[in-house]
């Protein structure tokens, strides 16, 4: 049987700012995690990936990034997608300091 | 110290003005990241994990008041009112925006500073002793060499589009504080019958595959050195491997084919070249040289150092650790921490850093240095000076008597910033100074040197760390390997991995072990950690890490 598949989001960096944005469901980009689109299918996912890279004038660097799912909508599945969504541990920039 | 002539200021100025193009045609579309992407990093220009960042270069480490006071202007106007200093001389911004970078630039470009080949595969920005022309042990000022190699690899037609990025460092004393042997080549200034010229080290190289680098000339004539130069990067262009981004430094050419084979091919070449120069670069060399003439050094007594010394015990201990010898009789080298305990190694705030430029411009002949262990250093200070100068420091968190101590460290950005970076690096940095400081056993500690790296491209250094720390992702959770033994200096060695690594949260009483074992086995206080790892090996600090089957033994504290 093949491995299920693990969630995922499109995430990439604004061109303008360089800060980390997530593919939404109606294709407008968030800054929060929480918004972003949950793909569970690799079809659907390949193909969002395929249609946020065709964005190129917005989003630099498009990828596929593991989630998994929590009550709360999608938690980052590896540390490094934790930093992206936060911002630095040394200083209080970036995400953590613009939700504040 | 050298200003941009017509030359420069228009190349720069040309440049600039290229690269608004180039940002503004990839905003309106007109290029594609895949386009763009070798344009801005030709520009310094990178795109990390929360933000672009821009890396300035900072030629030869050298600075005067007005460039620092428009790094911290860089700072405030288009950053987060920080800038951080790097372990090759540059400085970085970790938050520009895209269409802020050239007017960044052009900012820059005021007080002849540029991010040109600060990125790419090209010869990088040109690093130098942090104490040149002002060491005591200085055989002669390296930067005005540094200088001409810069405008001589500053878009050199052959060598835009090399098959890696090349380094080169340079040194003019036989104390090596420029990790010249850790370069693609490395300079060290020699004399031989009484003629200046060099010896020439190639091929060493930390990240993946650490090299000490190779003599493929022990003592070359001064003038010949451009075209020796442009002989050994011809060669590595040619012979250097475009098919492997992991093999493509010199460092595995001159390994693969060997040092006399390539030292045979570089001869060839040279000869070819040799004719081509004729003297002109001298010339320009003279001219380079007579801006970097030594400022006056006064004559006049130090009382306020000595009464100073002996009554202030703060002051004592920052003049031990932080202030060296000048070559001038009543002068002294300080160095000025950016390792304040728990502090981000190697960060400066734009206030910090318009102190530093208000003390240089009245206590340091309006000259600053910026050093690979990223702190920064007022060459020229007098000794009467020293107490005003450290008085100032105090009073902007500035003062931290710890150069070479345990809390000196070299941390790359890691994982808090870095797209490259496998796991964090300065909170481990931050951990570990705030420890010893809790401890206070920093100075009984006395010499060591701790370098940390977030990835095995070894930003950090931690290769020749007297204690070296590597941050990888094991199976997604960050885990950390130590090297001992390893050495930034003219005896160059790289460290020796003690086993298995440590989580985040076992690195720091893992390093307090490795101390503890050290402190256990020095033979007398003024034993350094790297000698009594020389004398003893590695068994009794492996025995502090681990137990008997070789598992990380679980901290007893």
């Amino acid at each position: 049987m093949a491995r299920p598949f693990t969630p995922k989001v499109v995430t990439g960096n604004a061109l303008l700012e360089g800060d980390v944005i997530y593919l939404t469901e109606d294709d407008t980009w968030t800054r929060d995690l929480s918004q972003a689109e949950v793909l569970t299918d690799e079809a659907h996912a390949q193909v969002r990936l395929l249609e946020a890279q065709g964005r190129p004038s917005e989003i630099v660097g498009a990828y596929l990034a593991d989630v998994r799912l929590d009550d709360d909508g999608p938690e980052p599945a590896h540390f490094r997608e934790a930093f992206r969504r936060t911002g630095p541990s040394n200083y209080f920039h970036g995400k953590q300091a613009e939700r504040a | 110290m050298y200003r941009y002539d017509d030359f420069d200021a228009a190349f720069v100025a040309e440049r600039n003005a290229q690269f608004r193009q180039q940002v503004a045609r990839r905003i309106d579309g007109s290029l594609t990241e895949d386009e763009f992407k070798p344009l801005r990093l030709m520009n310094g220009l990178y795109l990390q994990l929360h933000a672009y960042m821009l890396r300035v270069a900072i030629p030869y480490g050298t600075l005067r008041s007005a460039q620092m006071r428009q790094l911290a202007y860089i700072a405030e106007r288009w950053d987060k009112g920080y800038g951080h200093f790097t372990t090759r001389q540059n400085i970085q911004y970790n938050w520009p925006t895209l269409a802020d970078v050239p007017d960044m630039l052009d900012a820059l470009a005021e007080v002849e500073m540029h991010a040109i080949q600060t990125s790419g595969n090209t010869i990088r920005n040109v690093t130098a002793d942090h104490f040149a022309g002002a060491a005591a042990d200085e055989i002669a000022d390296p930067r005005p060499v540094a200088e001409m190699i810069r405008q001589w690899s500053t878009d050199h037609p052959e060598f835009q589009f090399l098959p890696r990025k090349f380094k080169i460092a340079i040194t003019g004393s036989p104390n090596d504080r420029a990790v010249t042997k850790a370069h693609d080549i490395g300079l060290r200034m020699v004399e031989q019958d009484g003629q200046p010229g060099f010896e020439v080290i190639v091929g060493g190289g930390l990240g993946r595959t650490p090299m000490i680098g190779k003599v493929i000339r022990d003592f070359l004539p001064r003038e010949d050195l451009l075209p020796y130069l442009e002989a050994i990067v011809s060669v590595w262009n040619l012979l250097g491997r475009r098919d492997n981004k992991f093999k493509a430094r010199i460092k595995i050419t001159v390994h693969e084919h060997g040092i006399d084979a390539i030292r045979e091919l570089v001869e060839a070449r040279f000869n070819e070249l040799r004719p081509a120069f004729t003297g002109e670069d001298q010339e320009i060399l003279a001219q380079i040289e007579a801006a970097f003439a030594p400022p006056i050094f006064e004559d006049r007594p130090a009382d306020t150092f000595d009464a100073a010394y002996h009554t202030d015990p703060v002051f004592r201990a920052w003049v031990d650790s932080n202030v060296s010898e000048h070559r001038a009789p009543g002068y002294a080298i300080a160095q000025i921490s950016l390792k304040a305990h728990g502090a981000t190694p190697g960060d400066a705030s734009a206030e910090q850093m318009r102190v530093m430029a208000d003390l240089a411009e009245r206590y340091g002949h309006d000259q600053l240095r910026i050093s690979h262990e990223q702190n920064v250093v007022l060459p020229h200070v007098h000794r009467a000076d020293l107490p005003a100068v450290h008085a100032a420091l105090k009073a902007h968190g500035l003062a931290t008597a710890n150069i070479g101590k345990i809390s000196d460290i070299i941390a790359c950005p890691g994982m808090d910033y870095c797209a490259l970076a496998t796991a964090r690096s300065i909170p481990i940095a931050q951990q570990i100074a705030t420890r010893f400081e809790d401890l206070k056993t920093e100075h009984e500690i006395g010499d060591l040197k701790i370098k940390i790296s977030g990835c095995i491209n070894a930003c950090g250094h931690h290769h020749v760390g007297h204690i070296g720390i590597l941050g990888l992702d094991r199976a997604g959770v960050e885990n950390y390997q130590i090297t001992l033994g390893g050495d930034h200096t003219e005896t160059a060695a790289l460290g020796q991995r003690t086993g298995p690594g440590f989580s985040a949260d076992e690195i720091v009483p893992a390093i307090e072990r490795i101390v503890d074992a050290y402190l256990d086995n020095r033979e007398s206080d003024d034993e350094r950690f790297i000698d009594t790892f020389r004398r003893l090996g590695m068994e009794p600090f492996k025995h502090a890490l681990y137990d008997e089957t070789g598992k990380a033994r679980a901290d007893a504290a």
